[in-house]
This record gives C-alpha cells, sequence and structure tokens, in this order.
C-alpha cells in the first residue's frame, strides 16, 4: 500500500461496479406499469447532485465559483424538489379496484 | 458542525441504503409510494449531513439558491399535467446532468487544472456526460414540448458530423486527463458536448423518445457518479449509478420492444427512409371504411368482451378521463372489458399506465402485451384509440415494413375492430397500417376526446 490515492480510486471503482450489479438486480423486479415513476424516482434520486452543488458552493471563495456553484444549486435543488413531488403525485394514482362498497360515487 | 470524516461516510450510508430500498419497493404499486417516502427521507439525510459539514459557508447563497430552486421545481411538479410527463422527465434528467457538468467545471477550476489523473478523468467524464445529458434532455423537452417539431430533422452528412464533433470533446478530453491544465480545453469540451448533445436527439422522431428519454436518464444518473468519484463522494457514485443501471435497463428494454437495436433507434433518424412503402398496397382495391358514433355505440353495448387499446392519440386528446367513464358504462352493461398496453405506447416508458392510472383505472384492468395478444381472437370488439405503430400487422407479415419484426399487439384477431383516429396520417413511423385496410376494421375520425364523448353519449341513449 504504497500508492494511497490509486487505492482510494480502486475501492470506489468496486463500490461503482457493485452498485451496477445491485441496480439492474433492482431494476428488473419493478414490474412495467411503474416504469414511469421508476424514471422519475430515478430523476429524484440523481438529483443527490445535490451534495456536490452544496460543497462547490458552501466552499466557493471566488466570484466563479459562486456563480457555477449557485447555478448548479438552484438546477439541483429543483431537480430533487420537482422529482420527488412528481413521482408522490404519480404514484398516489396507483390504485388497485375498489371494494364494491367503496367505489367512488357517481353523478 | 461534523468533522469527523467517518461520521459523514456513516451518515451517507443510510442515505444509500434508504435509497435503494425506495426502488426496492418499487416492485409493487401497493408500496412504491413509501418507498418514495423513503428515498425522500435518505435525501434529506444526505443534505443535511453535507450542509452541517466543516467549512461550508456562503449561507445566503445556498438559501437562496435552494429557495429558487425548490420554488421552480414544486410549481413544476404541481402543475404538469399527467399527459405531459415525458416532458418534465426530460427537463428533471437536464438539470440533474447540468448540476453535474458544473461541479465539475467547479472542480476543475478549484484544482488549478492540476490534478492528478484519476480525478481528472472523473471530471472529464462528469463534464463530458453531464454537458451532453444538458443539452439533450432540453432537446428532448423542445420536441416533446412540440416547440420544436416532433419529426426527426435530418441533413446529409449529420452522422459524420455528430461523430466529428464528440470524437474532438473526447480528444480533448483525454488530453486534460494527459496533463492539459488549461481552463479553455475545459471550457472547449463542455461546448462541444452541449453541440453533440443537441445534435445527437435533434433526428430522433418522436415514436422512438421512449428510448431516448430512458438513455438521457442513464446518462444523468453516470454523470451524477462521476462526480462522485470527483468528490470522492460514495453516495454520489452508488446513487448516480443506480440511476444509470435503471436508465440503460429501461433503454435496452424499450429498443427490444421496438425489436431494434439502441444504435439504429439513435442513428436511424426513423421515419425518413421509406417514403415509397406501403404506397402499392393501398391501390389494391380494399378501402377504409369510416363509421358512426351510433353504430360503435351499438357493438359496443352489444359485445361480450371489449379490448382497449390506447396509444399517444389519447394522451394528446387528453381523453384518459373519458375512455374511463366509456369503460365504466359498458361495464355496467355486462361487459368485460380489459385494456391492452404496449410497452412503447406512449412517450415514455409505462406512459399509458400513468394516464389510466389518473383516471381511476385499477392496475388490475391493465394488460401487458404478452399477457392480452392470446385474448384477441375471443374479443367482440377491440377499440384502438389513437395507437398506429403498435397495431400494424405489417410488423408480422411484411418483410419490406420498416417495424417487421417490432412485437405488436394482435388486434387484428378479434371479431371487429374500430380505430379512433383524428385522419389518416399515417402514425410517427410514417408508414400506412394495413389494419385500416382490412374488412372487420371501421374507423371512427376525428379527436379522441370528442369521439369518446359522442360514443358515451350514445352508450347512455341506448
Amino acid at each position: 500500500m504504497t500508492d494511497v490515492g490509486s487505492l482510494v480510486f480502486v475501492v470506489e471503482l468496486t463500490i461503482l461496479v457493485l452498485a451496477a450489479f445491485l441496480g439492474f438486480e433492482v431494476i428488473s423486479k419493478v414490474p412495467t406499469m411503474l416504469h414511469t415513476p421508476l424514471m422519475s424516482g430515478t430523476n429524484f434520486i440523481h438529483g443527490i447532485v445535490i451534495v456536490g452543488a452544496i460543497l462547490v458552493l458552501g466552499e466557493a471563495d471566488d466570484t466563479y465559483l459562486k456563480t457555477i456553484g449557485f447555478i448548479a444549486m438552484v438546477l439541483a435543488t429543483a431537480n430533487v424538489v420537482g422529482g420527488w413531488f412528481v413521482t408522490d403525485r404519480m404514484l398516489e394514482m396507483f390504485k388497485r379496484r375498489p371494494e364494491p362498497g367503496e367505489r367512488e360515487p357517481k353523478k | 458542525m461534523i468533522s469527523d470524516p467517518d461520521v459523514i461516510g456513516l451518515l451517507y450510508l443510510v442515505a444509500i441504503v434508504c435509497f435503494i430500498l425506495a426502488l426496492r419497493f418499487l416492485s409493487s404499486p401497493k408500496h412504491a409510494r413509501r418507498g418514495n417516502w423513503l428515498g425522500g427521507v435518505g435525501m434529506i439525510i444526505a443534505i443535511a449531513t453535507t450542509l452541517l459539514r466543516e467549512g461550508i459557508g456562503n449561507w445566503a447563497l445556498i438559501v437562496i439558491g435552494a429557495a429558487i430552486g425548490a420554488a421552480v421545481g414544486l410549481v413544476g411538479a404541481r402543475k404538469v399535467k399527467m399527459t405531459a410527463m415525458p416532458q418534465m422527465v426530460a427537463l428533471f434528467n437536464g438539470v440533474g446532468g447540468g448540476a453535474a457538468a458544473l461541479v465539475a467545471l467547479a472542480e476543475f477550476h478549484t484544482s488549478g487544472g492540476d490534478l492528478v489523473w484519476d480525478s481528472a478523468l472523473s471530471t472529464v467524464l462528469s463534464a463530458l456526460i453531464g454537458s451532453i445529458s444538458f443539452a439533450g434532455s432540453l432537446v428532448a423537452f423542445a420536441k416533446l414540448q412540440e416547440l420544436v417539431s416532433g419529426r426527426p430533422i435530418v441533413f446529409p452528412g449529420q452522422n459524420i458530423v455528430n461523430i466529428v464533433v464528440l470524437a474532438a470533446a473526447v480528444v480533448i478530453g483525454i488530453a486534460i486527463v494527459g496533463g492539459l491544465e488549461s481552463q479553455w480545453a475545459i471550457d472547449v469540451l463542455v461546448v462541444l458536448a452541449l453541440i453533440f448533445g443537441v445534435m445527437f436527439v435533434l433526428p430522433i422522431g418522436g415514436a422512438d423518445m421512449p428510448v431516448v428519454i430512458s438513455m438521457l436518464n442513464a446518462f444523468t444518473g453516470l454523470a451524477a457518479s462521476a462526480t462522485g468519484f470527483v468528490l470522492h463522494s460514495t453516495v454520489l457514485i452508488v446513487a448516480g449509478m443506480l440511476v444509470g443501471a435503471s436508465g440503460t435497463l429501461l433503454t435496452l428494454l424499450m429498443a427490444k420492444a421496438m425489436n431494434r437495436s439502441v444504435a439504429n433507434v439513435l442513428f436511424g433518424a426513423f421515419g425518413q427512409v421509406q417514403a415509397g412503402a406501403g404506397q402499392a398496397r393501398a391501390d389494391d382495391g380494399r378501402t377504409v371504411r369510416a363509421t358512426t358514433a351510433d353504430d360503435v355505440a351499438v357493438q359496443l353495448s352489444f359485445a361480450r368482451k371489449v379490448i382497449i387499446v390506447p396509444g399517444y392519440g389519447m394522451a394528446v386528446a387528453q381523453a384518459q378521463h373519458d375512455v374511463r367513464q366509456l369503460a365504466d358504462l359498458l361495464e355496467e352493461k355486462g361487459v368485460d372489458v380489459k385494456y391492452a398496453i404496449h410497452p412503447v405506447a406512449g412517450r415514455m416508458p409505462g406512459h399509458m399506465n400513468v394516464l389510466l392510472a389518473e383516471a381511476n383505472v385499477p392496475y388490475t384492468q391493465l394488460f401487458e402485451m404478452d399477457e392480452i395478444n392470446p385474448e384477441f381472437p375471443q374479443t367482440d370488439v377491440a377499440l384502438v384509440i389513437g395507437a398506429n405503430d403498435v397495431t400494424n400487422p405489417a410488423a408480422r407479415s411484411d418483410q419490406s415494413s420498416p417495424i417487421y419484426g417490432m412485437p405488436i399487439l394482435d388486434v387484428d384477431k378479434a371479431a371487429s375492430i374500430v380505430v379512433m383516429k383524428r385522419s389518416m396520417n399515417p402514425g410517427f413511423a410514417g408508414i400506412d397500417n394495413e389494419l385500416y385496410l382490412d374488412p372487420k376494421t371501421t374507423m371512427l375520425f376525428g379527436d379522441a376526446k370528442e369521439s369518446v364523448l359522442k360514443l358515451i353519449g350514445a352508450v347512455k341513449a341506448m
């Protein structure tokens, strides 16, 4: 373990590959009818770049970094908040056939 | 204030577990919503942990930026119609990719370009993929929102131009990894990636959007993952890769559902090639028979079994609620009503399911292609509402057809077929549908919503 820098890289690469296999496993169990919520749900999850945006903006010490970080912050927050609410709205709609008694009132 | 990197890492691990469970819960509509809540908890933990890290300042900017972003996201999420969901997903893909690219740019700037090769590689990949995803998603959004034509936009030598642009970006990327430390290099890289993003989505037609959107989704995930390498953040690496895996899987599924390779979808510029194909058949004496709502109402009311085949036309006309009302009326008359959902019906994976769920159609009434196809021979009426290419029997029989080999719904095997269509214009694939010339088929022309409303009236009057 002479070169710690590249060891970190290899460990991170390992995590990446394992996450890829895990992702394929988990996603392949999602039924076709939920593919749109899956897309918007994963949309929400890639909003995790907000962590990067906070780090950049929070540690920014010149105008260039502040500008870039600020834009990234706006985009990432829109991604997180919008992605989550859209997914929630969609999933709320998926219902089973209501029981005869609880059928919604007509007219 | 959290200064211990182990504590930070552990909190991020909790967030990771939340994200994985969120996706796991999506395996059934019963607890899918709970899964999304769990994902939300994970995100809050990740954000809170990051905010509490040592050395975070510029609070005013963070709060203002978050407030603007949250307001935009919230209003967008609340206001968007379910029919416009593909655009919305495209847009969120874009902003996520843009944010990833910006973070990479900032890290490059902070380091003064003086990066170890592995950090340089991650930075380049994040900037490259993020920028492509950003520009490509905005074009996809513009196409779906019909700000620009949904038809393929092509010019001679397009693929060559695209390859040259991408190759130039890659060469600069390699130079940066190899030690080129100038700011202009990464700027040029981003500009080239943006150009490529625009150029590669422009020639892709509306019907191929499910593939493109899935792929942009994967790109943004991968960009986020690359950003994770730049920042040495496990939560970014894992969460980004989960999205990358999901998008990749969906891309492959969609391409398979159209029996085309991903490369063919991306570079084929579908719908331009076969100007003459299918024309000859229209001249063989068979004609299209138009019908009226009253006739269809009689047909439907006295049927034992009806299968509804929704397509993009239903989405455009926003007819899903009326379709469901019609189905309810028929069920009250004792008709067995089912819905047949083709995997690429609509403009994104699962598009029809969401629209019908919005109209309160229980998901137990929706059937996938493989489940429902054996039922068409016992079906009295197949009611096709704004679907076209996914019902074209030419996909089974005509080797010269561009959609030959694509799995379709066997609508033509039903005892009778009613096609609701705006006009005789061919579908997005730009080919004639032989189904319309079938002697068992009648056409009900008009806007899907108006036609369905007329049908409801006629069925009620009986």
